[in-house]
């Protein structure tokens, strides 16, 4: 039984199509790596699932339920949690705040309340500024913070757009590790959108390569990282 | 001293006017990017209902003759619940609309009030006396203040405070802060847009009847038009205070209340009919060095 299951949907801005047809399903626990070049609709895609931008056709199904209509709040409390691109904190809230907001859908206070010292240990700097407002972290403490505040909602699925942007490598690094700890304590399953493949064939995983809005690969990370016609996918072209 | 004391209790309260006022827009502005020009109709709406519908000069007095503490609360909730249908019968339609079109149709909201209450009271303004002894004036270190200014400061201190404890104490408010900063992700976090929304709805008209009341104290008149001047105002202050902007609009709102009464005070008699052209004067000024308002938050930039 899927937990995540994305049935042929096409996604429009006006008459622009940004998604057209795309389809795949994830396996409770499992990590999936949606990848591809500028504008290949990955990021709409997220929003898609998200109930951001709905669909004008096709269906999601998530947590065994159809998506439909619903709005991202009603897909959040299924247990979708979503880190945008760009981080999207609230700046002038504080951290705590933000980690608490990440929380105010759970009904289960005792359990959250418990989540959150646990953040605070996994990200011992978050816990350490605590009530500082959260515009004022650095980058990469942003995109803890980010990550931290989704898990506050206790998600099955935690879905991340490009959590490497504007990142020094030595911080993709330690997000990838916090990221991937977290899958294995928490069986967590992880969406996870990068415009390169480097980290997929890093991290392992399947991948699903988009260009133009559909498909056009998908397989195991790592062996079509090593595949010729993967590059020649990524670029719509044959080698040079 | 005295004159001068006089002065700053005047400013003070002119601008707690303005400062409740730029609140309720700024709130609601907040969360859904509407600048809501109906505003200052609700103010009228309420004072209104005071009085039984009649086109006769001699108001007759409804709601008006029941004792202080049953008519605040019903005027406040008669504010909240204006607002509150206005979101769910017209703005809400209007969720994923341009800004332009929404303040539009909020123009048009307004007018329909305004016809509304002209078609059942006539446009002449009414006598009506709420609390007249409160008009008497109080010692306060030799100068001698209208007991109503002091009221007015004091129940503008005290819902500010109030809705400060009760955007940073509760889960509500955590959620409309959330919310007014970035609409999406917030809702991406399980936080329900329309709760929220009517939320700051309620709140915004409760705010509008607040201003509504100290109008009708201040004046003894119920005028179809009398909270336009304040909803200009208002704007102007939650432009000037950063739109999205809550303590911006508060301090600008207090910042114009000032501007206004110091340029009564001191401008040469002959000027004075002048004042306002002052006032947009400074206004125009302030936005020319700084366009983006002068507490300009994070959140003023479009959402996506």
């Amino acid at each position: 039984m899927s937990l995540l299951a994305v049935d042929g949907i096409t996604v429009r801005y006006g008459r622009l199509s940004a998604l057209r047809g795309v389809s795949l399903t994830m396996a409770p626990g499992e990590i999936l790596f949606v990848t591809g070049p500028n504008g290949a609709g990955k990021s709409t895609l997220l929003k898609a699932i998200a109930g951001v931008v709905p669909p004008v056709e096709g269906k999601i199904t998530f947590a065994g339920k159809t998506n439909g209509a619903d709005g991202p709040e009603v897909i959040a409390r299924r247990g979708f949690s979503m880190v945008p691109e760009g981080r999207n904190v609230f700046a002038s809230l504080s951290i705590e705040e933000n980690l608490r907001v990440g929380a105010g859908m759970r009904t289960d206070k005792a359990e959250a309340a418990r989540d959150l010292e646990s953040v605070y240990e996994e990200f011992p700097m978050l816990a350490e500024r605590r009530h500082m407002a959260a515009g004022m972290l650095s980058g990469g403490q942003q995109q803890m913070l980010v990550i931290g505040r989704a898990l506050m909602a206790a998600p099955e699925l935690m879905a991340i757009d490009e959590p490497s942007l504007g990142l020094a490598p030595k911080i993709i690094d330690q997000v990838y590790e916090i990221l991937l700890r977290l899958r294995e304590k928490r069986s967590l399953t992880l969406l996870i959108v990068e415009q390169s493949s480097t980290r997929a064939e890093m991290t392992g995983g399947r991948m699903i390569l988009l260009r133009g809005g559909e498909v056009v690969l998908e397989g195991d990370a790592r062996v079509l990282a090593k595949d010729e016609s993967m590059r020649q996918a990524y670029f719509g072209f044959g080698d040079h | 001293m005295q004159a001068f004391l006089q002065l700053i209790f005047d400013a003070l309260a002119l601008g707690s006017l303005y400062a409740l006022g730029a609140l309720g827009i700024a709130l609601i502005f907040g969360v859904m990017r509407l600048v809501n020009f109906a505003h200052g109709d609700y103010m009228a709406f309420c004072v209104f209902a005071l009085l039984w519908p009649s086109i006769d000069a001699g108001a007759i007095v409804f709601l008006g003759n029941l004792p202080f503490y049953v008519l605040i609360p019903l005027v406040l909730a008669i504010g909240a619940l204006l607002s509150v249908l206005s979101e769910i019968l017209i703005f809400r339609r209007f969720r994923n609309a341009n800004p332009a079109t929404m303040m539009i149709a909020s123009f048009a909201l307004g007018f329909v009030i305004r016809h509304f209450l002209l078609m059942l009271y006539s446009s002449r303004p009414k006598s009506i006396s709420l609390w007249s002894e409160l008009s008497l004036p109080v010692e306060i270190l030799g100068a001698r203040i209208p007991l109503l200014q002091v009221i007015t400061i004091i129940v503008t201190i005290a819902i500010l405070l109030a809705l400060t404890a009760f955007l940073k104490r509760t889960r509500f408010g955590l959620e409309m802060r959330a919310a007014a900063e970035n609409f999406t992700m917030a809702r991406m976090l399980g936080v329900q847009a329309n709760r929220v929304i009517l939320l700051a709805f309620a709140i915004s008209g409760m705010l509008a009847a607040a201003i509504g009341l100290i109008l009708a104290t201040f004046s003894g008149t119920a005028d179809i038009q009398m909270g336009a001047n304040i909803m200009l105002i208002a704007f102007i202050a939650t432009v000037i205070g950063g739109l999205g902007n809550l303590t911006g609009a508060v301090a600008a709102g207090f910042m114009i209340g000032a501007l206004s009464t110091v340029f009564q005070a001191w401008l040469p008699h002959d000027a004075r009919v002048f004042r306002d052209a002052f006032v947009y004067g400074s206004v125009i000024l302030v936005l020319l060095i700084r366009p983006q308002g002068l507490f300009a938050s994070k959140s003023a930039k479009q959402r996506v």
